[in-house]
């Protein structure tokens, strides 16, 4: 009786389904497709754009890792989602703790104040910002990306690892308080290893962000040696005006996919930030 | 508090160790986004330029001269249309997603993770990839509808042209980046509306199924009413991240054709960047910022609402 009604249900659901991963993944695919397609077969109009009409070839990931700085863009990348990292932790965890635990009125509206500063987009900040690299001398260095990457992380980290503190009961700090522990060292010896998941779902944050950032590492960086692969892959595998797509497909997908399977993991905690307390 | 708290040492007068545990981040905070803010302004009332950087106050003059640019008033026409329409889609869209990936089903895992490639993937390198496949020459969608019949021959729906040209006419290329701005965005509303609907409590939905509400009625009655709040933030955060996005346009059209598809953010920097005019370009950046205030003030009313139930 009701059989053939929830099989249609199943069927539904599963078109549904289909039609979404299509949608979402099919660029994905057709960067697969590029990034091994012969230049004979893929520059030819009459051909099935969708399979492979010659065999496949290693040809554009030979080019990709020999003729291009795509192995230094990923290693710039490297450097600056670690560094980025590291400086988001050293000040995101001590502001989340002090606003965690002693927040009264003021700290709740520090707490809610530097959540807001996440609003203030990098399309507004970087005309001063690129005044200041500039200033500084920090153009086309790494270091200009470190020091101003922490303005998106910092104000996200902050909120989420203040909800992580806050889940801990305070009689954890006290106990260890009474057997001698000061203040801060309970922070360090007993908070800190029970939040090890938020502190790890903040590297991850701030490693994908960083990497993802595009517009300041376009206007800090012009020289192809200190570019990460967010603008090192669309400005540079162009010759002239020609657009050597094998590898820059297969630069954008090498690029693009171990980060996705990492951040997939974390993106339930990162949308627990953007609901601020809206579902409890 | 008394006890453990009265032992001398810094690190135990809680309000000093507050205070000097959170200067950090503020510090950085206020040196790194408000004092950039506040120059924006200082800018936007200057002449300086990336040859000159030094300050001459010039009054309104930028907004001005902004305001009286055509090209501007497009960019600013598009920021508004590219963010109103796609997030419109992209609500409808990833409620309809959600509710398919909140029923339990075979193979979830990898489903979830092909839906959120466009948000975990940078978006710079997404975008290539929508580049190509908007390929003046080399199109899929060209090579489909040709072979489909509706595109090359005279009298063929699309034209008698070989390809549609996506980037290169106006009203398509503003279609294009629309497309695009949907893509990227429907992961990141689908997964907060996900976490909305399994918010709703279980015996809220088994008493309406008991009074007779099925499907649709279930979805205006009960779904959508206890939604709402979590909706509009999925809403509001789309439209921040569409509204002030530099990188769709700047990857796919770079403005173009004929500026056509100029945002806010693309003209702030061909203007403030590439043309040197620092000024202007600030000028033209802090158009943005009315939105992103009344935005703010939106969440946080939402968000001490929440608070209160």
């Amino acid at each position: 009786m009701g059989g053939i009604r929830k099989n249609l249900e199943r069927g539904g659901l599963y078109a549904r389904l289909l039609l979404f991963v299509t949608f979402s993944a099919f660029p994905f695919y057709w960067m697969v497709i590029a990034t091994f397609k012969r230049d004979h077969d893929l520059y030819a109009p009459a051909n099935n754009p969708f399979i492979f009409n010659e065999p496949p070839t290693l040809s554009h990931l030979r080019t990709l890792l020999s003729e291009t700085h795509f192995l230094t863009y990923l290693s710039n990348t490297f450097l600056v989602g670690a560094a980025v990292a590291a400086v988001t932790l050293l000040l995101a965890v001590p502001a989340a703790y002090s606003l965690a635990r002693w927040a009264r009125r003021w700290g709740e509206i520090l707490g809610i104040g530097i959540f807001l500063t996440y609003l203030v987009p990098p399309t507004i900040l970087f005309i001063p910002l690129s005044r200041f690299t500039a200033d500084w001398g920090l153009q086309n260095s790494l270091w200009s990306l470190i020091l101003v990457y922490p303005t998106f992380t910092i104000p996200f980290c902050t909120w989420l690892l203040m909800g992580f503190f806050k889940a801990i009961p305070r009689d954890i700090e006290e106990q260890a308080m009474v057997d001698g522990l000061s203040r801060l060292g309970a922070l360090v010896r007993v908070v800190l290893p029970l939040s090890i998941s938020g502190l790890l779902t903040v590297v991850v944050f701030s490693f994908t962000l960083s990497m993802h950032e595009f517009i300041y590492a376009l206007t800090f960086i012009s020289d192809s040696a200190a570019k990460t692969v967010s603008i090192g892959v669309p400005t540079e595998l162009v010759r002239g005006d020609v657009f050597q797509w094998g590898p820059l497909m297969a630069g954008a997908l090498i690029a693009s996919i171990p980060v996705a399977v990492v951040y997939t993991f974390f993106l339930d905690r990162f949308v627990s930030g953007f609901t601020m307390g809206a579902v409890k | 508090m008394t006890g453990p708290e009265e032992r001398g040492g810094i690190s135990d007068r809680t309000g000093m160790l507050a205070a000097i545990l959170i200067a950090p981040a503020v510090a950085y905070i206020a040196a790194m986004i408000g004092v950039p803010l506040v120059m924006a302004v200082l800018y936007s009332l200057s002449d300086a330029t990336t040859g000159d950087p030094s300050h001459h106050y010039a009054g309104l003059v930028n907004f001005r001269a902004a305001l009286a640019d055509p090209v501007f008033r497009l960019a600013l026409k598009n920021t508004f249309v590219f963010a109103l329409l796609s997030q419109s889609i992209v609500i409808v869209l990833s409620r309809l997603l959600a509710s398919a990936l909140a029923t339990p089903f075979r193979g979830k895992w990898a489903v979830r993770f092909l839906v959120m490639l466009p948000w975990t993937a940078p978006i710079a390198l997404g975008a290539i990839g929508w580049l190509w496949m908007y390929d003046s020459i080399y199109s899929p969608f060209d090579w489909l509808y040709r072979r489909a019949g509706l595109l090359g021959k005279p009298g063929d729906l699309f034209g008698a042209m070989s390809n549609i040209y996506w980037l290169g006419r106006p009203t398509l290329a503003m279609a294009s980046v629309v497309i695009v701005h949907v893509w990227r965005l429907l992961p990141l509303a689908t997964v907060i509306q996900l976490a909305g609907l399994s918010a709703i409590p279980g015996e809220i939905l088994e008493a309406a199924e008991i009074d007779g509400a099925h499907g649709w009625r279930k979805s205006v009655w009960i779904t959508i009413p206890l939604t709402l709040p979590i909706v509009a933030i999925a809403f509001l955060f789309g439209i921040v991240f569409t509204f002030t996005d530099m990188t769709v346009v700047y990857v796919l059209t770079r403005g173009g054709p004929v500026n056509a598809t100029q945002v806010l953010s693309t003209w702030t920097f061909f203007k403030g960047i590439e043309g040197g005019d620092l000024a202007q370009g600030a000028a033209i950046s802090l158009f943005m910022f009315p939105v992103l205030a009344a935005i703010a003030a939106l969440l946080l009313r939402m968000a001490r609402r929440a608070e209160v139930t």
